[in-house]
């Protein structure tokens, strides 16, 4: 009894902080520009591809996550750069400018799933992880923590830390944030805050490519573009913003662990058939409890 | 080193927010832009900070063309622009605000310096320095935002209704100390107010803008003497 | 005035079925199948438009709304042995539920969290289907509406049956949404589209107006979803992808949000991609990837293009093109005369 209990807590502690990532992703993109990006787990899937390519030449997982990360980075900077610059000069008025990035970034998750389906195939491609996934042994019994999952854990760690730190303690840092809350002031403060939106950008890229590569070797390893780990990465990392307040990221590393924590334990000990309804009804809690996150302060959600 | 600006013509879509405003500003001295409500005032700062493109004239300070630069190119230029209301982020601390105007330097040593000199002009934002910028009061904030655009070092100061909405006793401070900055700093400085009488009091030079045209202008104490600037807008 | 111009719409609509019926008996079967599609897009759209075009919501949960409509058909033909008429009416009833529950949810909501909850809901909806024995898991049921009425003769075929259905059932709800959006209901929303605030202020109680929206499109969602599950056959999780919720977004987008007149383009287009599809990797002789890819990124890329080129659709781009077409020769003809009057 107590075994299953930590196992399922250290299962969904490992699933959370991937989680974690992707919704510090969402946050990295809506405060640089107050879009919500749903094309970011297309982007994690991507960048995951990219990171198989250096897998299959390279034959190190150490070598594959900077190459993930650093073509997730590109890439999302190249989309910032051409694309939202272009939505935002094309539809910014009219009816449905409100709901024009929504829908734009939507179309973009669909050209990027076809196109790496269109390059890659439907099948499935294998990443191997650099660890083994075979759990410690606790006593007798085997517990699913494997040295991945610390990998894993210890990783994202690590990254929140940078991430914070860079966010709170250097100038770019002090850029971004500038340029989230108040463009005009940062601009009059000599910031360049078109090129702080798009470094905004590529580090959310970044974030969603080292999600990507964990969410594929934390599963089974394969992936391919109708995967449903990347269904739910999508799903988990907004919800996982939602519940963080989405200004925060902080917030969006505590509610990625707690989503991940939610899941797994509905997961054992309710009905491991709810697996994807069950974010949706967290999501559906946390809004009507609280809506401005669990550490957001109270903002309006309709604007 | 002069602000001169010539025949600047600015449009909101149909509307001539500016019509042919023309005037200088020598280096070190204190100009005051006053007028009513939509007299233009605010879209003639925003023009030299680039944050509105202008129909046509020009602007130059130090044989600088000001209307071709993007707005964040100001500080580098050596202007800082206080835009209207109180403008400070109030989810950043009142350090953090500071440190904001020195960004562009890239030089951590140096805006610390600068840092030390805001609050000498400003002790009650050294007392505050960890405080996020919206536990601050009204004056405290505009206090911010001018040490802000202090930061920066410039030479020349855009600054936007600083009074408004502050209580009388704080009004006095503020000018006092833009006041302050001109003779004791030596900057230039470009006030524009609603609070007329206050402004031209401290004001080396004045221009009454009048519905984007400039309906008068010349040196602070003859716009006070002029009974119909007194009339029109100092209200006695 | 009013009532006159409802009756018109009367004439049209029956004259539209009278075409249509005409049509369908001229077409190869294939065809007539793509008929009942596009009349099953077209319902389904139009719920789309309600809830974008006129009360400004975005949802990526229709998919699932089609899903309960196309379950609860089923399950009450198959189980209740229900006609095929209360059955569908049974789809709207049950969606419709749904989504006021959803639509109680999204009036606190709006925008890029009203966007990612659908979106939730999407892809988790279909999953239940797995959890409830009575909804047949992956495999799903079949739902059959039955052979054609015999007084229809025996030339008439299943498929050209599918389509006097859909297209019927297109028709009504047309006519049913046109008129709603005339009415006081559809000039609250539009009025809470342009100005929440200013909407709330006049007296409009923007929150119940936003979960009727929802409702009301649930409802012909639902629809659209039994009539789905009726052309295929089948009703499965498969069949209610979040694909199928973008191509949807993408059909309402192309149709244009603002206004139902150019429902038809959004619907021809998305039946019509997959055979374009099929053309380009004919010619251009291709892999499979390309063959099972390449409709879904004609999609979203049209979604994109329309976004960034025709945001407001091209009914409305060609309206406003017109109109100014037309204030330009009225200012012509005004200033014209006054010219020649200084001269």
């Amino acid at each position: 009894m107590m075994f299953q209990l930590i196992n399922t807590f250290l299962i969904g502690i490992t699933a959370g902080s991937i989680y974690a990532l992707m919704a510090m992703a969402i946050v990295l993109v809506w405060r640089s520009t107050r879009v919500i990006n749903f094309a970011q787990a297309g982007m994690a899937l991507l960048s995951t591809y990219f990171g198989y390519e250096a897998m299959v030449h390279m034959n190190s997982f150490w070598i594959a996550l900077p190459v993930a990360m650093l073509g997730g980075a590109l890439f999302a900077a190249i989309i910032e750069l051409v694309f939202m610059r272009l939505l935002v000069k094309r539809s910014s008025s009219g009816h449905i400018a409100s709901v024009a990035p929504i829908i734009a970034t939507l179309g973009l998750l669909g050209v990027i799933r076809a196109v790496t389906a269109i390059i890659w195939g439907g099948q499935d491609v294998r990443i191997i992880g650099p660890v083994s996934n075979f759990g410690y042994t606790l006593g007798s019994e085997v517990l699913v923590f494997s040295p991945l999952k610390l990998l894993i854990l210890l990783t994202v760690v690590v990254l929140v830390l940078l991430l914070t730190i860079l966010f709170q303690k250097t100038n770019i840092g002090l850029a971004l944030r500038a340029s989230a809350f108040s463009p005009e002031i940062a601009r009059l403060s000599g910031v360049k805050v078109d090129l702080v939106r798009t470094l905004g950008w590529a580090l959310a890229g970044s974030a969603g490519a080292v999600a990507g590569m964990f969410q594929t070797v934390n599963g089974n390893g394969t992936f391919s573009p109708d995967s449903i780990e990347f269904s739910l990465l999508l799903v988990s990392g907004f919800i996982a913003a939602v519940i963080g307040g989405l200004e925060s990221l902080v917030g969006a590393a505590i509610g990625g662990l707690l989503l991940g924590l939610v899941i797994s334990f509905v997961l054992m000990y309710v009905s491991s058939s709810l697996f994807f309804i069950a974010p949706f009804i967290v999501l559906l809690i946390v809004l009507f409890i609280r809506p401005q996150g669990i550490i957001g302060v109270k903002a309006d959600r309709r604007a | 080193m002069t602000l001169t600006v010539s025949q600047l013509t600015v449009h909101h879509g149909a509307i001539r927010a500016l019509n042919e405003v023309s005037f200088t500003l020598a280096k070190g001295e204190l100009g005051a832009i006053i007028g009513a409500n939509g007299a233009g005032k605010t879209t003639l700062l925003r023009t030299l900070s680039g944050l509105v493109k202008p129909t046509h004239g020009s602007a130059t300070w130090n044989a600088h063309n000001l209307l071709k630069g993007k707005p964040e190119h100001l500080v580098r230029n050596g202007i800082s622009h206080v835009s209207e209301g109180k403008a400070v982020i109030p989810e950043l601390t009142v350090a953090e605000n500071l440190e904001l105007g020195a960004i562009w330097r890239r030089n951590k040593k140096e805006s610390s310096v600068s840092q030390s000199e805001i609050i000498e002009i400003f002790p009650r934002l050294g007392e505050r320095l960890s405080q996020r910028a919206d536990t601050l009061s009204g004056g405290e904030r505009q206090m911010l935002a001018i040490g802000r655009a202090l930061m920066s070092k410039p030479e020349l100061l855009l600054l936007d209704e600083p009074s408004l909405g502050l209580a009388p006793l704080v009004v006095e401070q503020i000018f006092q100390t833009i006041r302050n900055l001109t003779t004791s700093m030596g900057l230039t400085v470009i006030l524009v107010e609603q609070n007329a009488m206050g402004a031209l009091k401290i004001a080396n030079t004045g221009v009454v803008l009048n519905l984007g045209n400039v309906a008068i202008s010349g040196s602070a104490p003859s716009l006070i003497a002029d009974p119909l600037v007194r009339a029109a807008y100092l209200g006695y | 005035m009013h009532k006159l111009k409802n009756s018109n719409n009367m004439g049209l609509f029956i004259f539209f079925g009278f075409i249509l019926f005409l049509i369908s008996n001229r077409v190869d079967e294939l065809r007539v199948y793509q008929g009942a599609s596009i009349a099953v897009f077209v319902i389904a759209i139009a719920s789309i438009i309600l809830l974008t075009g006129y009360s400004g919501q975005v949802s990526l949960g229709h998919g699932a709304l089609m899903a309960i409509g196309a379950y609860s058909a089923t399950l009450a033909r198959n189980e209740l042995h229900l006609p095929i008429v209360l059955s569908f009416f049974i789809a709207v009833l049950a969606a419709a539920i749904g989504g006021a529950l959803l639509g109680a949810a999204a009036a606190r909501l709006s925008g890029p969290y009203l966007a990612g909850t659908t979106l939730a809901l999407a892809v988790g909806l279909p999953s239940l289907a797995n959890q409830f024995s009575i909804l047949g898991g992956e495999q799903g049921l079949t739902f059959d509406v039955g052979f054609p009425p015999m007084s229809l003769g025996e030339s008439f075929t299943q498929y050209k049956w599918y389509f006097w259905i859909s297209g019927l059932a297109a028709l009504i709800s047309m006519w049913l949404l046109s008129n709603i959006l005339r009415s006081r209901y559809g000039r609250n929303w539009r009025a809470g589209r342009s100005n929440e605030v200013a909407a709330q202020l006049s007296g409009i109680h923007t929150g119940r107006s936003k979960i009727l929206a929802f409702t009301i499109s649930a409802g012909i969602a639902g629809l659209a979803g039994a009539l789905l599950s009726m052309t295929i056959g089948t009703v499965s999780p498969s069949a209610f992808p979040l694909a199928l919720s973008f191509s949807l977004l993408t059909g309402a987008v192309l149709s244009g949000v603002t206004t139902l007149s150019g429902v038809m383009i959004g619907a021809v287009t998305l039946v019509a991609i997959p055979e374009i599809a099929d053309v380009v990797t004919n010619h251009i002789g291709s892999s499979e990837n390309i063959t099972t890819n390449l409709p879904g990124f004609m999609v979203s890329t049209l979604l994109i293009i329309a976004v960034l080129f025709v945001p407001n659709g091209p009914v409305e781009a060609h309206r406003v093109r017109s109109m100014k077409k037309l204030a330009k020769k009225k200012v012509n003809a005004l200033t014209k005369p006054s010219m020649e009057g200084n001269t």
